[in-house]
């Protein structure tokens, strides 16, 4: 099965998201990467290259103070919601290319509470964006989807039956943040943040740390006896004509969007299909992005997902289980860590080792998919 | 005295004014006739650096919406706007022919909001600095509509 050029996960590492007082973004970091080495059964010297980044809590490098100063080439990433993604596309290159065998890829963040603040000097905005009150990512993803359940007949108890089940999910994994169950009349009565969206529909920014060891080729099996190969992972920016977070206008020509553009690239370079997936994590960062991001990375139609979550499907006990470790929603957003916190979740899940969160059926092939700001999405492919 | 009281736009190269009347500056491409907003010094859609500003339509219809129910934080938003905070109307507009864009809406009952329905460009004072008027999207009013 392994080939020369497959790469594979060997280890992964998490430290529980949520609110962790008096410990540091790049400590939960440290602790996530001692945890996949000791889960690969390896030491922090066996790495021979590096990547990381989280986007409000310090250098990722910085952590070789931590885990050992051992001269190995680590590169920081800072790539929004795709930090994560960026990381391990860096030391996927590098594995597949040869130039490295084993690798460590860690994403942490740690951000202060309430909605994040950017300021639009930063994206390229003038500040007048701000002051006028339109700099809120919330504002986006509702007009979003207020637009989208227009077109596709999506309806707010879906939006709430998403948030049901990402908290019922949290509610089993011991690593989430949000683990009350909440009921649907609940998620619906909840406070208004942006029409349609209330409350108990928004992830939270939030503090969490996951790192992944990856090997390549003839290492793969001397390091660990369940492997999950990395098919393929695809990173995508924004095309003229696509609906993103952050834009004072858009065009009336529309396009597909970087997570659908993203994710046929990552479905085509694995040689797999949408219909091929048994689990997967999607952004979620609010109900109506999980929605329109499982049609938009293929794994279902525009529209369908009104029947396919009224009826149950995307549940761990469905025919496509969605978010399974209670995704963004349940689990907060460390902008950071939130990539890499994805494909840490398809790894137990497709290992049989999820625990109370595991999936009934047997699961060969799990998908990942980030989103964020400016229009960024990276997927994984992943097999065992 | 308040008619004699000057009032500043938020920031000149996104609104101008023709005859009193705020108009949107965008850009019209060269080349392949794209419209942006703001003015951009090339296109997003041809790369073209033959790119000119344009005044926008004032008229178009609500694409999509949505109301800010919590105050924005200061920075971006102004301190002053934060106090005086009251939930308002976001959306996008379609100007026909040109470009969808995002401007708050003197509307913020979701209860008078529908996709589709007409606006006007309009001036509205900045929140938490009432000496500069940003520009925002009214309904039409039926017997004009």
């Amino acid at each position: 099965m392994s080939g020369g050029d497959d790469v594979a996960v060997v280890g992964v590492g998490i430290h529980a998201f949520g609110r962790h007082d008096g410990v540091t973004g790049l400590e939960m970091g440290a602790i996530a990467a001692r945890r996949a080495l000791a889960d690969a059964g390896i030491t922090w010297q066996e790495v021979d290259f590096a990547a990381g980044g989280s986007d409000a809590a310090g250098n990722a490098d910085t952590s070789v103070s931590i885990l050992g100063l051992t001269g190995v080439p680590f590169i920081n990433v800072k790539n929004g919601c795709a930090t994560g993604g960026s990381a391990l596309t860096t030391a996927h290159a590098m594995l597949v290319s040869g130039a490295a065998e084993v690798a460590l890829v860690v994403g942490f963040d740690k951000h202060p509470r309430g909605a994040f603040n950017p300021l639009p000097e930063e994206w390229g905005i003038g500040s007048w964006y701000g002051e006028t009150g339109l700099m809120l990512t919330t504002q986006f993803f509702a007009l979003k989807i207020q637009r989208y359940m227009a077109e596709h007949g999506i309806s707010d108890s879906t939006l709430a039956r998403v948030a049901a089940k990402a908290f019922a999910n949290g509610a089993r994994n011991p690593n989430a943040w949000r683990r009350t169950p909440l009921s649907e009349d609940e998620i619906l009565g909840a406070r208004m943040v942006n029409h349609p969206l209330t409350q108990y529909m928004f992830c939270s920014p939030g503090e969490g740390a996951v790192a992944l060891v990856l090997a390549r080729g003839g290492r793969i099996k001397a390091l660990s006896d369940k492997p999950v190969y990395l098919r393929s992972v695809a990173f995508r920016t924004r095309r003229f004509g696509s609906f993103e977070v952050f834009s004072p206008s858009i065009p009336i020509e529309s396009a597909p969007s970087a997570t659908t553009e993203a994710a046929a690239a990552a479905f085509e370079e694995a040689g797999i299909g949408p219909g091929d997936v048994d689990v997967a994590q999607i952004q979620d960062t609010e109900s109506g992005a999980e929605v329109m991001h499982l049609a938009e990375t293929g794994l279902c139609e525009h529209g369908e997902q009104e029947a396919l979550i009224q009826s149950g499907e995307t549940e761990l006990g469905g025919r496509l289980p969605i978010n399974t470790d209670g995704g963004c929603l349940a689990c907060g957003e460390p902008i950071g860590a939130s990539g890499l916190r994805q494909v840490h979740e398809v790894v137990l899940q497709l290992r049989g080792e999820a625990g109370e969160h595991q999936v009934p059926k047997a699961c060969r092939v799990g998908f990942t998919q980030v989103y964020g700001a400016p229009g960024v999405s990276a997927c994984t492919v992943l097999t065992v | 005295m308040t008619e004699a009281r000057q009032l500043r736009l938020i920031d000149g190269d996104v609104i101008g004014c023709t005859e009193r009347e705020p108009r949107l500056i965008g850009s019209v491409c060269g080349q392949c006739g794209t419209v942006t907003f703001p003015r951009q010094r090339s296109c997003p859609r041809c790369t073209s650096e033959d790119v000119h500003a344009r005044e926008l339509a004032t008229r178009g219809e609500l694409w999509s919406w949505t109301i800010q129910c919590f105050a924005p934080k200061a920075p971006p938003y102004l301190p002053g706007g934060v106090e005086e905070f009251e939930p308002y109307g976001v959306g996008y507009i379609e100007l026909p022919g040109e470009v969808r864009v995002e401007a708050r809406l003197t509307e913020s009952d979701p209860e008078r909001l529908r996709i589709g329905m007409p606006m006007d460009l309009t001036l509205i004072p900045v929140p938490g600095a009432p000496d500069k008027l940003t520009f925002a999207f009214e309904p039409v009013s039926e017997e004009e509509a």
